[in-house]
């Protein structure tokens, strides 16, 4: 493959798409898929083909983001029509037809695109999500895929490619928000006969599906950034670590890495020259720890999936003792766009030291759950009353919750706040890998303490002791608020337990396992007060027979 | 990693000390008589710095390091033993103790038991986190020992001597979390099982009487570590 023969195939494919004057595009990324958008898609598939409608395809493509919304189908032309039924493919066609071109589009399925939710979005990370479809590479290439690698591999230097990073201030989207640059000189410089590329897709939060959707919407540029850090950094072999839950994504990961195979754009001397990459799945079984980095490797290796002391930091000692560059899979589907377009142009968007954009999940009690793509230093407020379109159902705002059961919840007072990752850390949250759950006046905040921490009970991996019962006992007092049996030294144990999780646990599990705590603890005092000394819930949600005192 | 013969100086507690630089917080601090409280950490075999007991400050980071793993670095400055730290480490006692069911006074350890002296060394009096009570199973499969989940601290000791110094791997973790337990094979009797050779050595390196012989009564289990620091020494002298 040179990159010639890449730009012909790239021509071939815009050609062959020029040639077809409407393309229908029905979301089959999990979301959609799971309002059967597959048989949606077989029915516009018949309908056009017994009208015979004359260049009008149907497609399936990757998320578009509304996922309240869906089944959703958008046309090449920017039309969208929302909670499609395979029912009303006639209603759909109809708009094409030209004998029924006089026929109104039922209400229920005209969906808006000059809304907020839409125009508010900046995509990078998801610009070809819900445009091609994830299961063709020629259609990733027609939109200027795999150029960056080329670009890498035959104009610029591994220290060029390592600066061009640094320079955007691309920092990773796993949620810690390590300089991405640094990280990639770091293994680059470490000592080391075999380095090894790692994509951490072991995406567990609660609530979290932004590494998910980029997966099953445009899988080649995840393999294309992993290309160019293995490229950077001299590493020969890589691994993308997906937990097994994520069927769809692991199916069409593997098609992507065969149809790569294929072109030569993966495997032995990549594009003619000495670079090599062979890449492979592994599957991870169910446990969330495993996404922290040293439990990852473990796993990888085949050992039990617990962290290890760092350091040595995985750059310097990782997988098999070799230096690892393990990133998440958001940071590596922002390298290809980086390098095709600059890192000076990266580092315009953003904020002072959060560069660039981040996707978001958008759950919880917003109108518009979904996928969202915004540039780093947007205001909460924007997020969920613009974006998210506000509460529904007319209710009061109480809480957002970001960065899983790592993060905070914020209260109202700290909505006006930008997004980024430094101002989210002050105000007792994190960015995490990008999860944002709102919660209205209906919700408990000592329960949703509660139910984090039993996340982080359930997902500890036992290694440790501040973890492993730590968060039992955190966890235990916490049942005991929400049940009314707890007393004010109940109370006084928890701020204590709190800190010693925080600062004595081996791993970042335990470590930010108190975060929800914490940041209620601090925001909504009050319901907790009531819960001891009134013995009452003010959100109405706990009760006595709400749940036993047994973990 | 580094050299050995490459000598750093650094500060313990205040006290200039010089230490190779292979060696870690927890060596130098005991060749120097400062007291740093251990449980999973036993000379002789790997390290997994899980009991987070010898965590101890270091100037600079704004994490606690665990000292059985952290290396000397010249003009490091450590403290061992600050209020905080010792008021954690009390805090993580307890948690031991409240975890299984440990009743010193029907215990074939007591008396020889490390909880127990731990217990006595960073002051506990009493415990303030409210005990599990947790059913656990006592495994008398073993023609010659027992194991006794009701004792055991998950320190993994036994499962590291069996895989780094005996070479069997009969023991291993299974379970997550709280969940957590030691297992031998795959969670198998420990006298069904096909790979353990018998040698004891799991049992004397259990820091509780978790691991015991058969045969002892309350207070007359007394471990026997001499082999391990003479296989150690044996090894490394053969590489």
């Amino acid at each position: 493959m040179t990159p010639d023969e890449l730009e012909q195939i790239a021509e071939k494919e815009r050609a062959a798409q020029s040639e077809c004057a409407t393309e229908l595009r029905v979301c089959v990324a999990a979301g959609c898929l799971s309002c059967q958008s597959d048989k949606v898609k077989d029915a516009l598939d018949a309908e056009i083909r017994q009208r015979g409608i004359g260049g009008c395809r149907v497609k399936g493509v990757g998320c578009m983001g509304l996922c309240a919304e869906g089944p959703l189908v958008s046309t090449s032309k920017g039309k969208m029509y929302k909670l499609v039924q395979p029912s009303d493919a006639g209603a759909v066609l109809d708009t094409f037809d030209p004998g029924t071109q006089d026929k109104i589009l039922p209400a229920h399925l005209h969906c808006p695109t000059d809304t907020p939710f839409f125009q508010s979005q900046q995509k990078i990370v998801l610009e070809n999500s819900g445009i091609i479809d994830p299961e063709r590479i020629e259609e990733y290439i027609a939109r200027d895929g795999y150029s960056a690698l080329m670009k890498a591999l035959t104009e610029m230097t591994p220290q060029e490619v390592i600066a061009e990073i640094t320079a955007s201030g691309l920092r990773g989207r796993g949620g810690a928000g390590y300089p991405t640059g640094l990280k990639w000189s770091t293994v680059a410089k470490a000592a080391g006969a075999k380095k090894f590329v790692i994509c951490n897709a072991d995406e567990g939060d609660p609530g979290a599906f932004m590494d998910r959707s980029v997966l099953e919407s445009d899988p080649h540029r995840v393999l294309e950034g992993m290309l160019i850090a293995a490229c950077a950094v001299g590493a020969q072999e890589g691994y993308i670590y997906v937990r097994a839950e994520y069927p769809l994504a692991i199916k069409r990961l593997r098609t992507a890495i065969r149809q790569a195979e294929r072109l030569g754009l993966l495997g032995a001397n990549i594009c003619g020259t000495r670079f090599s990459l062979h890449l492979d799945l592994r599957l991870g079984a169910g446990a969330f720890v495993c996404g922290e980095e040293t439990a990852l490797i473990a796993s990888i290796e085949g050992q039990r999936g617990t962290p290890r002391a760092r350091p040595p930091y995985p750059a310097i000692s990782g997988l098999m003792g070799g230096p690892t560059l393990i990133n998440n899979v958001e940071t590596y589907a922002n390298v290809a766009p980086i390098l095709r377009k600059g890192g000076a142009w990266y580092a315009g968007i953003g904020t002072e030291k959060s560069k660039g954009t981040k996707v978001f999940a958008l759950a919880g009690r917003v109108k518009n759950t979904g996928l969202v793509e915004v540039p780093m230093g947007i205001t909460l407020r924007r997020m969920v009353f613009e974006i998210g379109g506000g509460i529904p159902e007319g209710r009061q705002f109480k809480a957002v919750q970001t960065g899983g059961p790592s993060g905070g919840c914020l209260p109202e007072a700290a909505l006006d706040m930008p997004i980024e990752y430094e101002s989210l850390a002050k105000a007792g949250s994190i960015m995490g890998s990008g999860g944002m759950i709102v919660m209205d006046e209906s919700s408990c905040m000592v329960d949703v303490a509660r139910y984090f921490m039993d996340f982080c009970m359930t997902e500890s991996c036992g290694k440790c002791v501040p973890c492993r019962v730590g968060t039992y006992q955190m966890h235990r007092i916490l049942t005991a608020i929400t049940n009314m049996t707890a007393t004010p030294k109940d109370l006084a144990m928890l701020e204590e337990l709190c800190d010693l999780v925080k600062h004595t646990s081996l791993c970042g599990l335990g470590q930010s396992a108190p975060n929800p705590v914490i940041s209620t603890l601090k925001s909504f005092a009050a319901e907790y007060k009531a819960h001891i000394e009134e013995h009452r819930c003010p959100a109405g949600v706990c009760g006595i027979d709400a749940e036993g005192d047994k973990a | 990693m580094t050299q050995t013969g490459d000598i750093k100086t650094l500060k313990l507690d205040g006290r200039d000390v010089s230490a190779r630089a292979d060696e870690t917080i927890l060596q130098i601090a005991r060749q120097n008589g400062i007291f740093i409280p251990t449980m999973c950490e036993l000379e002789g075999l790997s390290s997994p710095g899980a009991c987070r007991l010898c965590l101890v400050e270091v100037k600079g980071s704004s994490k606690l390091m665990p000292a059985c793993l952290t290396h000397a670095e010249e003009g490091m400055e450590v403290t061992t033993g600050s209020e905080r730290l010792v008021n954690y480490r009390r805090m993580i006692v307890e948690l031991f103790f409240t975890e299984r069911n440990h009743v010193c006074s029907v215990c074939v350890s007591n008396g020889n038991c490390e909880l127990q002296s731990l217990a006595q060394k960073v002051g506990l009096t009493h415990v303030h986190f409210p005990y599990r009570f947790p059913g656990e199973q006592v495994d008398a499969s073993h023609g010659r020992f027992i194991a006794d989940h009701n004792r055991c601290i998950l320190c993994t000791r036994c499962v590291r001597v069996c895989d780094e110094i005996e070479g069997a791997h009969t023991w291993d973790v299974m379970g997550r979390g709280i969940q957590s337990h030691v297992v031998t094979d795959l969670h198998e009797p420990w006298g069904a099982s096909a790979s353990c050779t018998g040698c004891g050595k799991c049992v004397q390196v259990c820091p509780t009487g978790a691991l015991f012989e058969k045969g002892r009564s309350v207070a007359e289990m007394h471990k026997r570590r001499q082999f391990l620091p003479y296989l150690t020494l044996m090894r490394e002298g053969r590489e």
